[in-house]
Parts: C-alpha cells; structure tokens; sequence
C-alpha cells in the first residue's frame, strides 16, 4: 500500500526533515505515527499524498511512484486517499451535506448519485440529523466527522489523518478514534499521526515513531537496540 | 456546468470592481480598435469607389506620327494591368471640359488641349504603387510629353486608411495588454479569495483542468461581454458621425461584429490562461 525506500526530504529553507526513512504500510493496515512536533510527521503524510516529493529516495501509494508520477496524475491518486486534518479544513460557507456534496462535485460525480451517497456517508458518520448545519454551528467533534465522511467519499483504500483529533477533548476523540477504528474494519488501511500517547498505548495498532527526521522505533520490526513500546 | 456558472458568479461577487474593470477594459480595446478599423472600412470604401475611376492620362507631344501612337496603344492594351486604352483628340477633350467647366467654356480652345490617352486599369491594379509603374512606363514612350494619374490624392487616402488601420491595432493591442493584466489580477485576487477552496478542491483529487476551467470560463465571459459594449459603443459612435456630419458610411457587417466579439472573448480568455495557472500553482 505505502512504501518509503531510503526517503529523504529536505525543503528549502527549513534543511532535512526526513532523512533516510524506509517503512511499508500493507493494505488494510492500521498504523500510529508519533513523535514530537517538528520529528517530521506532517511530512511523512505529505509524501503519501504527493504534496511533496522526496529529495531522494522513493515513495509508492498503490503501485503510484513517486519517482515517475506526473503532475497530472496525482489527482487520480488523492481519489484512491482520503486525508483528514486537525483543523478539518471545511468549506465554512456550506453545510455539512455541501461540503460532502462538493468533494463528490469536483471529482466528477453524476449529479443524481451525490445525494444518496451523502445521505449514506452522514449515516455513517453518525450524523444523520446534522446534515443542514454550517460548520461553525456544530461542534469540533461533529465537525471532524464531516470532514472524515468527506474523506470517505471516494471509497479510499487509505484513509491519512494528520493529528485528527488534536483539538477535540477526551470524549470527542474517542469518538474519531472509534470511526476511524470502524472505517479500518471494513477494510481501509489508516495512517494516522497523533500526539496522543494514550490512545496508542491502549490500542494493539502498530506504532512508527519519528524523532529528527528519522524513523527511530517501528513496532512492526522491534529492533534489540531500540526500547520497547511501553518505554515511548 | 452549473457548478462553472455558479464560480463565474461567485468571482463576480468577491472582486466586482475588478470585474468590471477587466469587462471595461477589453471593451475599450476592442472600442479603439473598431473606431479606427471603421475609419479605414469607410476611407477603402471610399478608395474603392475613387479607384473605379483611377485612369492615367498621357498626353501625346504636337505632331507626334500618328503610327507610332497607335502602335503605342495596342502595346499599353496588352500591359496585364490595363482594362482599357482610349485616344482622346484634342476636340474630345474640348468637348468634355466644356461639359465639366460650363461657364468657363469660352477660355477654352481646342489648340490649347492635347490629345492624350485615357487609360484605365483592371481591377486589382488600382492602387497607387500599380498606378504610378504603369505611367512610368507610358512616360518612356518618346511622343508622350506628362502622365497624370491623380498620385497625391490616391495616396492621401491610402495613407489615411493604413494610418487609421495602424493606430487602430496599436491602441486595440494596447488596451488589450492592460486588459490582459487586469484580468490577471483580478484573477490572482480570486484565487487568493478562494486559496482554501481550491486546496480542498485539490485534496479530494479535483483535476487542474476542473479548478482552472471556472476561471477560463470567468475570463471568456468577461471578454464575450467587453466585445458586445464595444460594439455598442462602436454603433453609437458610428451613428453620431453619421448624423452630425452627414457623412454617407458604413458599419461593420454582421461578420466582422461578430468577430469582435469573439476577440473579446479570445483577450478574456488569454489573460486567464496567461495567470491561472501560475497563481493556482501557489496555493
Ligand atoms: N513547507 C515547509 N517548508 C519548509 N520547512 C518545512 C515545511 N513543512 C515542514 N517543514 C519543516 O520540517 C520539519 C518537520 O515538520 P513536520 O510538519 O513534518 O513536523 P511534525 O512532526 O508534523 O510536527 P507537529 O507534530 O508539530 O505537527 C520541521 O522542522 C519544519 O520546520
Ligand atoms: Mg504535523
């Protein structure tokens, strides 16, 4: 699904923020990116949706190379992801039924097959009696969730989520985190960065921590000299 | 479709000063340009019907052997640019100018005019560069003493046709320069507007052709609407000219309006093009 060979990325002015980093993500998978701010966790995610390419090394997103992709292609690639933020990045001027609605408007949907599907995918969400509500009228939670229905609206084989729960409180989060949980269920691999410790400790979900642009502990391959999980 | 209309009206809504800034430019372009494309239609209008009447006249010196004039003029007849060769005598040429002159008539005497010959030119080769060739060449036959081809006024009308023609290209390329611009900004303002949409747009895998077509779409519509005000600016110029000093001219033909338009449409649509995807590449 995902595989990073010996991926570098240095940007401008800002120097290394990934350095020589080699992981593989399978299909259906669910796996936690951790690490402290600025370990280069947003990066990692922004090479799997190609808004960044490596400066070196390669990156695959089924079977879509980093090395050859053209411009023109990603597109293709960003309908086969779903990519959720911390700060949801909805339309403030539309409601929950037309942010939805407008992922599946630009990415080419027949009219007639947008409002069922939104209809299933507020279902989904659990947000069945929200639809009609503007973004700033429900609450962070609620708010997460459209954006992930939004995610979800090309049928992703890989949901990405950047911090996704970083401004919801405890009960909130739990909430994501359960979606998320279910969306992986039924058979879409989750790569998901989080500051969140506790949620990763109490999950069986496979860990890959970033620390300074390299990948120091991946609990799909324990290595001797690294500590183990519980140590993070 | 709709969703490309319901942009054009939103970039509408978020820059209207720009908007109808770009709309007013294009159409003073294309205005500048039909003001003085319609002074060269008239001044060709007018050259066409002056050159219906372009002949060059030879006069034949006294006492020239009437042979050689007649042999002079199956030779001018054959030039592929000649219609027509008439000797006038010098009776002929009385006669006529007594017609054209009437009270002057008794200045006239027949010694006074020479026979001279009339030559008119087939279609095509009016104009003045063809004109003035041939009477070089009639000029080299040794009984013809001047040629006459009305050379100034010709060429003042050719020169106020290219004239008007040249002026009319450089203010329309100008003005449609500063609309190419205008609508580049108005452009770069929209996508500032709309940063967080189009990264959205992006992130849901929308293709670069389906965020960049409501701006073309914006830009064409603009154009097509500066192109229709110029050519009513165009028309109302036209008849006030018309009226007020009662010239006898003519406007555009349907076709040639139509292309205004479309080249209305066209400046639109490059200054668009031209920004669009530079600016959509920033956000
Ligand atoms: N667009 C960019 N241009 C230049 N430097 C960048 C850019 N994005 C990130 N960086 C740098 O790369 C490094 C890694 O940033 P990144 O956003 O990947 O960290 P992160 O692990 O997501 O942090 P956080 O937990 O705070 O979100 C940082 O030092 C940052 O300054
Ligand atoms: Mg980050």
């Amino acid at each position: 699904m995902i595989r990073f060979s010996h991926v570098t990325k240095e940007y401008p002015r800002t120097g290394v923020a990934l350095n020589n980093a080699s992981f593989h993500v399978a299909k259906g998978e669910f796996a936690f990116l951790t690490g402290p701010s600025g370990a280069g966790k947003s990066t990692i995610l922004k090479l799997v949706y190609m808004e960044e390419r490596p400066t070196s090394g390669e990156v695959r997103v089924g079977g879509m190379r980093s090395s050859d992709i053209k411009r023109r292609e990603i597109p293709k690639l960003r309908r086969r992801l779903g990519i959720v933020f911390q700060d949801f990045r909805l339309l403030e001027d539309r409601t929950a039924e037309q942010n939805i609605a407008f992922a599946l408007e630009v990415t080419g949907t027949p009219r007639e097959a947008i409002p069922p599907k939104v209809g299933r995918l507020l279902t989904q969400v659990g947000l069945a009696s929200k639809g009609t509500s503007l973004p700033r009228e429900l609450s962070g939670g609620e708010q997460q969730r459209v954006a992930i229905a939004r995610a979800l609206v090309n049928d992703p084989v890989l949901l990405i989520a950047d911090e996704p729960s970083g401004n919801l409180d405890e009960r909130a989060t739990r909430g994501i985190f359960q979606l998320l949980r279910d969306i992986n269920a039924s058979g879409t691999a989750v790569l998901m960065a989080t500051h969140n410790l506790e949620l990763v400790r109490r999950s069986e979900y496979r860990v890959i921590e970033v620390n300074r642009g390299q990948i120091v502990f991946d609990s799909a391959e324990p290595r001797p000299d690294q500590p183990p999980p519980a140590a993070v | 479709m709709r969703l490309t209309l319901r942009e054009v009206s939103l970039g509408l809504r978020r820059a209207p000063l720009l908007s109808v800034l770009s709309v007013l430019t294009i159409a003073f372009s294309l205005f500048a340009f039909g003001l003085f494309g319609l002074v060269a239609l008239n001044v060709s209008e007018a050259l066409k019907r002056v050159e219906e009447r372009v002949e060059i006249r030879a006069f034949i010196a006294d006492g020239a052997p009437i042979e050689a004039v007649s042999a002079a003029v199956g030779d001018i007849a054959s030039f592929p640019e000649v219609a027509r060769v008439d000797i006038i005598t010098p009776e002929q040429a009385l006669a006529r100018a007594r017609k054209e002159m009437g009270e002057f008539q008794d200045v006239f005497d027949a010694a006074v005019l020479p026979a001279s010959l009339e030559i008119r030119l087939k279609p095509g080769y009016r104009d003045p560069r063809t004109v003035r060739a041939v009477a070089e060449r009639v000029k080299t036959y040794s009984f013809v003493d001047d040629v006459r081809y009305g050379e100034e006024w010709v060429q003042k009308l050719y020169n106020i046709r290219n004239i008007a023609g040249a002026t009319g290209l450089v203010l329309g390329i100008a003005f449609a320069g500063v609309a190419v611009i205008i609508i580049g900004s108005t452009i770069r303002m929209t996508v500032l507007a709309r940063a967080r949409e189009i990264s959205i747009m992006r992130l849901v895998g929308a293709t670069d052709a389906f965020v960049r077509l409501p701006f073309l779409v914006d830009g064409f519509v603009k154009g097509v609407v500066g192109g229709l005000l110029a050519l009513a600016m165009a028309w109302i110029a036209y008849r006030l000219i018309d009226q007020t000093l009662g010239i006898d001219s003519t406007f555009f033909q349907s076709g040639s309006a139509a292309l205004g338009v479309v080249a209305g449409g066209v400046i639109g649509l490059l200054g668009s093009a031209l920004s669009v995807g530079r600016h959509l590449r920033d956000v």
